[in-house]
């Protein structure tokens, strides 16, 4: 049965503490940061989208100037406070840290920038001034981490920038799409009120493009315009059954425990996540800690072609979550218009396919699993409906670009509308990118 | 097992570890727990004129996370009554007839006041004697310390004066707060010491509070210059130690040493350099006495590798080593070799060598790690990149021989050879 409350408000907040928790004090966090090499040319920096300057940040924490520390974060990326917390390091910077070469533990860089950029947070350090006011406009569509960093690029340089958010808070899937043991809403929220009070960023929430405003007010209303308005639910399985009551997106989900309170988010007894990326992860660990007694993730190829961390994985087995491998969802069998069961095509490997990876194929075997909720997590789909509404040119949906530039002059657009869906720090990028793109069409010159 | 017990002038101990004159061999108590623990022997903390201390009286430089990689402090001697110092020396050589005593000594300056303490110490059955020429701080404000080791006629003088009256063997303690440590170890060996002991502290300031404005250590809004001590001192003590060891009136009396020794390793290379027994501070007063479980079975396993039956066959080994420059050879040339199966790409090596060296790494750029290679024909074989390389053994030097013959830099000049070529 599907339904809510099944913890106690201590189970409650135990399951859903932090995972990845700060230093508790500087002491342990110096013997970390002066176990860092301080290597040239760093294969961490190298491996970070955002290309922070990792060994100066953690050399800045060895001689207590943690406000040059976290301004060298920061610099890289605005939201280098949520990075820390929801980033997969192990494949990006900790992944390539040469101490792996050595067979040792990399320097666990994700802790030492919260410790750095927390207190940064917390107390609002006076870290970027903005240059005098130019009237120059710019709207951004999207309060996620594309749109925050290309507005506080532009801000610096004295640019008025609007955002507008179709959601009640900033922060995008940070805030409402990554699990709540990585991020909790106060942090989002706390970084968000942090970026913008560099001044000249104003954000309107509850607008929705398309709906409240065109691109073309937009255009007419300011002198450029920045699209990071990421992708929407979960691509849809295109079985029998998946209208069945119980049948839930994993963003979906994951939204809702992350805006209600927890004791309010209902979940099955038997739950099927399908899916094997972060997200389903995501929705596979939150179901469990959510106190569903047996979860099972559902993947058709195995555990070699995961798109997930093995670190994320690790997470979701330690939860207790069950593993299926090879198993292609065929239906979604209902009772009285509520699943009961999900019945899988049971796969083998075949021949790479165009990802490189080898093609699952099904055996003719299948095997049905007795469940009560069953979670989508098989990647999300970009909102093809409104860019093509609003004339943007894009290939099955994600927004076609050339150097962040859109087919409409003046319009903008980076982060996952873009690439389709990657981690925040990719976006973060984007948004830098977006805004070093739209300071070269104003003909601003930076710095 | 190899025989590591020491013999110093007649006094003998167990072990070549001794503890030197400071805060641990202030009292019985100490010295108890010290020879407990299994020290070779004490040097008693400094008996002798009346003083007063201050507090705070240490402070530390840190390095990373090593905390106390170099100490400081400002403490006088022994300010306990003289009486129960000489009672207490009694008791602890009666119970430890097997280990060194020796006392540490700095009468006000006349003869009569060095005559009375010297004869007082002897009843005690102390084992020998060591004159604190060295002491840096608030002694030498009132004439003795390093005043009387500063000026190598003061310091004959007073070692005359101790002879006279000393039955037991004389060890005097040289500062390294001079040029040179030769002119007043020389003094005094002339004048009779049997044996030197070196290095005492250095004067120094460990550095300033930056909230304070007020070095430490911090005395009620002011500090002062204090004897600097600990692992940051040890090439300095070594370097001063080869001289005494190498000049042919000096190298003649047995030498105790002294300087940031804080393992067996560290004393092996005191040895090697002259000395027959070493002294160890610092590394008791931050880890406690249990230390030298680990000196001597080191020691011991080091000899038993090297095949050296006592401690008497390995010392002096490396004086003859240390030469003048004018006589190294300038044939001699090696190059790096950096082993690409160990390179974790780190790139340390590459940026010393590029912004501080002579550009004699290449690197070829990789996503995310660069491959760095040895440019031979432009190293000038300087060992900066395998000193700074983190992993054992990736970088080694490579002996590239410019010629087969020993060249040395005087026959160099005579045959006129290219000069400033690089």
């Amino acid at each position: 049965m599907i339904k809510p409350n099944r913890l106690s408000p201590e189970q409650y907040a135990e399951n859903f503490s932090d995972i990845k928790p700060p230093f508790d004090n500087k002491e342990a966090a110096l013997v970390e940061a002066n176990r860092c090499l301080f290597c040239y040319d760093a294969p961490c920096t190298k491996s970070c989208p955002t290309s922070i300057d990792i060994p100066k940040f953690i050399k800045q924490i060895t001689t207590d100037n943690i406000k040059g520390s976290a301004h060298t974060i920061f610099v890289s990326n605005i939201l280098g406070g949520g990075c820390a917390r929801v980033c997969p390091v192990e494949k990006l910077c900790e992944g390539s840290c040469v101490y792996n070469l050595l067979n040792e533990p990399p320097i666990p860089i994700a802790r030492l920038q919260r410790y750095s950029t927390d207190p940064a947070i917390e107390n609002k350090w006076e870290l970027f001034h903005r240059k005098p006011d130019i009237p120059v406009k710019v709207a951004v569509v999207g309060a996620g981490p594309a749109g925050l960093s290309c507005a506080h690029v532009l801000s610096r340089e004295g640019i008025n920038v609007t955002i507008f958010e179709k959601e009640a808070k900033g922060g995008g899937l940070m805030t409402y799409g990554i699990a709540a043991y990585k991020v909790t809403p106060e942090s989002c929220q706390d970084e968000v009120d942090y970026i913008t009070s560099l001044g000249g960023i104003d954000i309107k929430y509850n607008q929705t493009l398309g709906v409240d405003f065109s691109l073309d007010d937009l255009q007419r209303d300011y002198d450029a315009v920045y699209l990071g308005i990421g992708v929407g639910l979960a691509n849809k399985l295109n079985i029998p059954g998946e209208d069945l009551e119980g049948v839930e997106d994993a963003i979906r989900f994951i939204y809702d425990l992350r805006s209600h309170p927890l004791n309010k988010i209902a979940v099955g007894d038997r739950v099927a996540v399908i899916g094997m990326g972060n997200t389903a992860i995501d929705a596979a660990t939150q179901s469990k800690r959510l106190g569903a007694k047996e979860v099972t993730m559902v993947y058709r190829r195995t555990a070699s072609e995961k798109t997930c961390t093995q670190h994320e994985l690790d997470i979701a087995l330690l939860d207790g979550c069950n593993m299926l491998w090879l198993a292609a969802p065929k239906e979604i069998v209902g009772t009285n218009g509520k699943v009961s069961a999900l019945v899988c095509d049971l796969m083998k490997l075949g021949a790479p396919d165009k990802s490189g990876r080898p093609a699952p194929e099904p055996t003719g075997e299948t095997i049905t699993l007795e469940v009560d909720m069953v979670i989508k997590a098989t990647g999300q789909s970009p909102y093809t409906e409104l860019v093509n509404q609003e004339h943007l040119d894009n290939q099955k949906g994600k927004i076609s670009v050339h150097n962040t530039a859109t087919n409409i002059p003046s319009v903008f657009a980076g982060g996952d509308c873009v690439n389709g869906g990657k981690e925040a720090v990719d976006a973060v990028q984007a948004g830098k990118d977006g805004a070093a793109a739209i300071l070269d069409f104003l003909k601003i010159k930076s710095k | 097992m190899a025989d590591i017990s020491a013999n110093f002038l007649g006094i003998k101990s167990p072990n070549p570890f001794w503890l030197a004159s400071a805060p641990p061999t202030d009292k019985k108590y100490n010295v108890l727990r010290a020879f407990e623990a299994g020290w070779g022997g004490v040097v008693w903390k400094t008996l002798g004129s009346q003083v007063k201390n201050v507090s705070s009286r240490y402070s530390a430089v840190n390095f990373n996370n090593t905390r106390v990689m170099g100490l400081n402090n400002i403490e006088l001697i022994s300010d306990r009554p003289l009486e129960i110092n000489l009672r207490e020396i009694e008791e602890c050589v009666k119970l430890f007839p097997d280990r060194a005593m020796i006392v540490s000594l700095m009468a006000d300056n006349n003869r009569n006041s060095w005559h009375e303490l010297i004869k007082k110490v002897e009843d005690t059955g102390a084992h020998g004697f060591e004159l604190n020429f060295g002491c840096p701080h608030g002694m030498t404000e009132r004439g003795m310390g390093a005043s009387v080791g500063q000026d190598p006629e003061i310091a004959r003088m007073v070692v005359e004066w101790v002879m006279e009256k000393a039955t037991i063997p004389v060890i005097t303690k040289l500062t390294p707060n001079v040029h040179s440590v030769v002119p007043t170890g020389k003094a005094v060996v002339e004048a009779g010491s049997n044996a030197l002991s070196l290095i005492n502290t250095i004067q120094s300031v460990t550095g300033i509070d930056l909230d304070t404005f007020v070095p430490n250590p911090f005395v009620g809004g002011k500090s002062v210059f204090g004897g600097y001590c600990g692992p940051a001192v040890k090439p300095i003590a070594l370097k001063f130690l080869t001289t005494i060891s190498q000049n042919p009136v000096t190298k003649k009396v047995p030498v105790s040493g002294i300087g940031g020794i804080s393992n067996w390793k560290d004393a092996v290379e005191f040895m090697l350099l002259g000395c027959t027994t070493v002294q160890v501070c610092t590394a008791a007063m931050t880890h406690g006495f249990r230390i030298v479980e680990d000196m001597c079975e080191g020691l011991n396993n080091w000899m038993d590798e090297k095949g050296f039956k006592t401690i008497e066959d390995f010392i002096g080994k490396s004086v003859d080593t240390i030469t003048k420059w004018e006589e190294l050879d300038i044939n001699y040339h090696h190059v790096a070799n950096i082993n690409q199966d160990k390179c974790i790409h780190c790139g340390l090596c590459y940026i010393t060598c590029e912004d501080t060296s002579h550009q004699a790494i290449n690197l070829a750029y990789g996503d995310p790690y660069n491959i760095y290679s040895i440019k031979e024909d432009d190293c000038v074989g300087c060992n900066l990149c395998q000193l700074v390389c983190p992993v054992e053994q990736c970088i080694t030097m490579v002996e590239k021989r410019v010629a087969p013959e020993y060249l040395n830099w005087v026959e160099f000049k005579k045959q006129g050879l290219p000069l400033n070529d690089h």
